[in-house]
């Protein structure tokens, strides 16, 4: 018997290496993969409660989540390709035309 | 006993994976590593009890976005990450700001949830339960998602297609 | 038997005729427009001949027609309800009857005008404006009328606006109108507080059961204070009447018109028409014919000296209103009403006159330019005679009746005094003096002016149009025939008033208090207790002498005029020498305008430039605003820096918002 708070924690650990690889890399495709990471460890939160409430909505969340994740991804992933043809680059430093 | 010796190994490979993320210079050690992140939260959902989950975990994550996250990398040729000049802001405010939240939920989680143990698989119903539930109380988000991932798919052909060239 | 009178119509269709003249009168021939002038100003006259035929013959009972409702509020009520009783009939035919005479007349005098739409445009919203007041039944539609006829007063002075003399005469008067509207307004507020209505018949039946307030002060002798201020403003008293001179700028109808006839007698006729209040308040009685006196003095003893034509009769009618508002302070009502009729009468006709003589020289308004002109303007010439032995009160004319009702009132009423009597009748003598002189300096002698020679050179205030053709003429006929119909007034207007007709005609209007039941005890009423023979034989007597006395006085200044300006031309130089200072004092209007510029003008224009512009509204509005569009600016450069356009500071800033957002819920969750 596995104390659900043991989940919890790990799940905070990959949300917060989530959140700590968007701020410190520079590749945009890393930071990407920071996003995904972050969301993992929110699906095992998740999953985590659904099990200890003995509720399936809690994975059905988790379905709806990855589902979005994916198309986020899909589209995310596309964005970058057309910024990498105007820009050549792919360090997030130098796509700041939006600075005022 | 079990549950807690496979639990404490595949969530420290997790953890692992995730710090090798952030250490690794090359994306593409980094996509690596996050697959095995993939994989091991698989096994971690199946200590839970949700083995819908954890297939749709492996075949949807592992199996095809970071499938796409690798092509990506392959495609544009990305290479090592160059050191420049950051953010002061984000290493200023960001890392302080992350470490704060996530002291905060750990002390909230470990002495104030009141949550209790969970026994190795333990899971009301089979997917079949999960089915129900999916197409008849959220029928409706789950067709609404199917129409996001079709924007999805044309929004990222529309947006990843070549440029098309003006003939003279 | 119910009448109606269609009272309603008698303002409305000149103000028809102004619509009409205004909007359209621009595409109109000269015949058009005058011809709608005329039939619209006709017409109403006519429709108030007709209407005061039909009251006469119904028993003369006060009459009065709601048209709409206008204001309900609470218990307030004030409608747009016409009234007519014996003294609006005196008033409304008076102003219909001499403002159709003089839209004949300007016709001619303004034809070669090029505002001549928007003249006769302004002049009938003139007649609706005055005949709204006249014709009200309760003081706020009266109000609009008293404010309305200023409204065109201001028009028609400055009818001229190209001319900044005009279009500072203009805004003179209407601002010191305003001043006296002013004492008005707060007049009205009190009526409407302590009365709670400002109907006439309501406030008359309400007031009359009160008791005459003798301490001196008190609501009604306030409120009749505050009446005299508004009536000070729109009737040129002191110490409101500086605007009235400087109106002369306007064209010669305009004076005849609004600052002769009508619109200057608004106040006696508001006095008049507050009676029940005045009855009560002897004090502010008092204060009524006090400053009636002392303006007839003051304004006669400056139109000595003037010798512009118009300035002349300008201080004149200043100086006879000053009688209207001394009959009214003792109490006189129905003589005060009477001189206003025959003043309408002969000074109309003097304005008109006068302006006949300026258009025939050329637009030279200076005495002292002309001269010998009797034989050349022969109907000019006569016309303005009889006006001039009507002014100085010369019998069987019309002002003799009026002005010695006047100064009998003022001898004999429990309100009047000695005092008044005799300065009435040194301003009497004045006043028969100026006249005359003016009569001789224009009219007898040699011509000193240039007309014969260079007619269209000299200018003035005739609107500028040159005649063609040299030499002194008569004016055209359409100029003549009110001259006319005005001297025939004139001569036989006074005789109304014989074996006090025209008081008793008036006297049901005024009977509502002390002082007409006193009044019609001195007439010899038989209302009497005391025996009526010996006083009344003693009051005869009394009466047939100071009759006497006004008379010689008027003749008195003719034989002094005659001496000064036609015997030997040369004393008056030698007279104001000797004079000195004290001449160039009177010569200058005893400096009064310099005075309030100095005292009044001068330093509210620089308190309204440096502290209300500079500093209130450049520097606390103005400043507030781009200050804080500045702060704004400010706040804003600071804040700019957030949006760097790097991805990873605003990861940071979330990362850091939503600690605080954790922290915050976890405080919450905990507490």
């Amino acid at each position: 018997m596995v104390p659900l708070s043991y989940y919890l924690i790990l799940g905070g650990i990959l949300f917060a290496c989530g959140v700590t690889g968007f701020l410190i890399k520079r590749n945009i495709i890393t930071i990407f993969m920071s996003i995904e990471l972050m969301l993992n460890g929110v699906n095992l939160s998740f999953v985590a409660f659904a099990a200890q409430w003995h509720a399936l909505q809690g994975q059905v969340f988790v379905f709806f989540v990855m589902v979005v994740a994916a198309a986020e991804a899909a589209v995310g992933l596309a964005i970058i390709i057309s910024v990498f043809r105007t820009r050549e680059t792919l360090n997030v430093d130098q796509v700041n035309l939006l600075k005022l | 006993m079990f549950h807690l010796i496979i639990f404490s190994v595949f969530g420290l490979v997790c953890v692992a994976g995730a710090v090798n993320l952030l250490v690794q210079r090359h994306p593409i050690n980094s996509a690596l590593s996050l697959v095995v992140v993939m994989g091991s939260l698989a096994v971690e959902y199946l200590l839970l009890g949700a083995e819908f989950v954890a297939a749709v975990q492996v075949i949807v994550y592992a199996g095809a976005i970071m499938v796409l996250f690798v092509f990506v990398i392959m495609l544009l040729n990305a290479g090592e990450e160059e050191r420049t000049q950051g953010s002061r802001v984000a290493l200023l405010l960001g890392i302080p700001g992350m470490l704060v939240g996530s002291i905060l939920i750990a002390w909230v989680v470990l002495y104030h949830s009141g949550t209790g143990a969970v026994a190795i698989g333990a899971l009301p119903g089979p997917p079949k339960t999960l089915g129900w539930l999916l197409f008849h109380d959220f029928l409706l988000p789950f067709e609404v998602t199917s129409i996001l991932v079709l924007i999805a798919i044309m929004g990222a052909v529309v947006l990843a297609a070549r440029p098309e060239k003006r003939e003279g | 038997m119910m009448l109606n009178l269609h009272l309603w119509l008698i303002p409305v269709l000149p103000l028809i005729g102004a619509a009409i003249n205004g909007l359209f009168g621009k595409r109109f021939s000269r015949q058009t427009v005058t011809a709608v002038a005329w039939g619209f100003c006709g017409a109403a006259f006519a429709l108030a001949v007709w209407a005061v035929a039909q009251f006469v013959s119904a028993g003369a009972n006060p009459y009065s027609e709601v048209v709409a409702h206008w204001i309900r509020a609470g218990s307030f009520q004030a409608d747009f309800a016409f009234y007519l009783d014996r003294l609006s009939v005196v008033m409304v035919l008076v102003v219909t009857g001499v403002g159709f005479l003089i839209h004949i007349y300007a016709a001619g005098y303004m034809w070669e005008d090029g505002g001549f739409y928007r003249f006769f445009s302004y002049l009938n919203l003139f007649m609706f404006f005055m005949l709204t007041l006249v014709l009200a039944n309760n003081y706020l539609l009266m109000f609009i009328g008293w404010e309305g006829v200023g409204l065109a007063s201001y028009l028609l002075i400055g009818f001229w606006f190209t001319k900044d003399s005009a279009a500072a005469a203009g805004k003179k008067a209407f601002i010191v109108n305003r001043i006296g509207d002013f004492g008005f307004l707060i007049a009205l507020f009190l009526l409407v507080k302590h009365f709670g209505t400002l109907n006439f018949e309501q406030l008359s039946a309400a007031i009359s059961p009160m008791g005459m307030e003798t301490a001196g002060t008190g609501l009604l002798t306030s409120i009749g204070l505050l009446l005299m201020v508004g009536a000070c403003g729109k009737s040129a008293q002191i110490p409101l009447y500086v605007w009235l001179p400087d109106a002369m700028e306007g064209p010669t109808p305009v004076s005849a018109l609004i600052h002769a006839a009508t619109m200057v007698t608004a106040g006696v006729y508001m006095v008049s028409r507050s009676h029940f209040i005045f009855d009560r308040a002897p004090s502010a009685l008092m204060a009524v014919a006090i400053i009636g006196t002392l303006t007839a003095l003051f304004s006669a003893t400056i139109g000595i000296t003037q010798t512009d034509i118009k300035k002349v009769l300008a201080y004149s009618t200043v100086s006879q209103l000053g009688y209207m508002f001394m009959a009214c302070g003792v109490g006189a009502f129905s003589a005060g009403i009477f001189h206003l009729m025959t003043h309408a009468f002969f000074k109309g006709l003097l304005f008109l006159a006068a302006g006949s003589v300026i258009h025939a020289v050329g637009g030279e308004q200076d005495m002292r330019q002309m001269g010998g002109l009797r034989t050349k303007i022969p109907w000019t010439f006569w016309t303005m005679t009889m006006a001039t032995f009507a002014i100085a009160g010369i019998p069987p004319l019309a002002g003799f009746f009026s002005k010695d009702e006047i100064l009998w009132q003022a001898y004999s009423s429990p309100f009047g005094s000695r005092v008044y009597w005799l300065i009435g009748v040194v301003t009497a003598f004045i006043t028969s003096f100026y006249m005359f002189r003016l009569w001789f300096m224009t009219f007898f002698g040699k011509y000193r002016g240039k007309a014969e020679s260079d007619h269209g050179q000299a200018h003035g205030a005739h609107g500028g149009s040159a005649h063609g053709h040299g030499g002194i003429h008569e004016s055209p006929k359409v100029m003549l025939i009110p001259l006319v119909i005005l001297a025939v007034l004139s001569v036989c207007g006074g005789w109304v008033g014989i074996g006090n007709r025209f008081e008793n005609f008036l006297a049901p209007v005024f009977q509502s208090g002390p002082t007409a039941t006193l009044e019609s005890a001195t007439a010899g009423q038989a209302t009497q207790t005391a025996p009526p023979a010996e006083p009344q034989t003693q009051e005869v007597g009394n009466e047939t002498l100071l009759t006497a006395v006004s008379v010689f006085v008027g003749l008195a200044g003719l034989f002094l005029a005659w001496i000064l300006y036609c015997h030997r031309p040369q004393l008056p130089q030698q007279i104001a020498h000797a004079l000195g200072g004290f001449y160039q004092a009177v010569l200058n209007k005893y400096y009064v305008d310099e005075l309030y510029a100095a005292v009044f003008v001068k330093p509210l224009v620089d308190v309204s430039t440096n502290v209300l512009w500079h500093g209130i509204d450049q520097g606390v509005i103005d400043a507030t605003l781009d200050n804080s569009a500045d702060g704004a600016r400010e706040v804003s450069d600071t804040m700019r820096h957030m949006q760097s356009g790097n991805l990873r500071s605003y990861a940071g800033w979330v990362a850091a918002g939503a600690a605080v957002v954790i922290g915050y819920m976890v405080w919450m969750g905990t507490r």
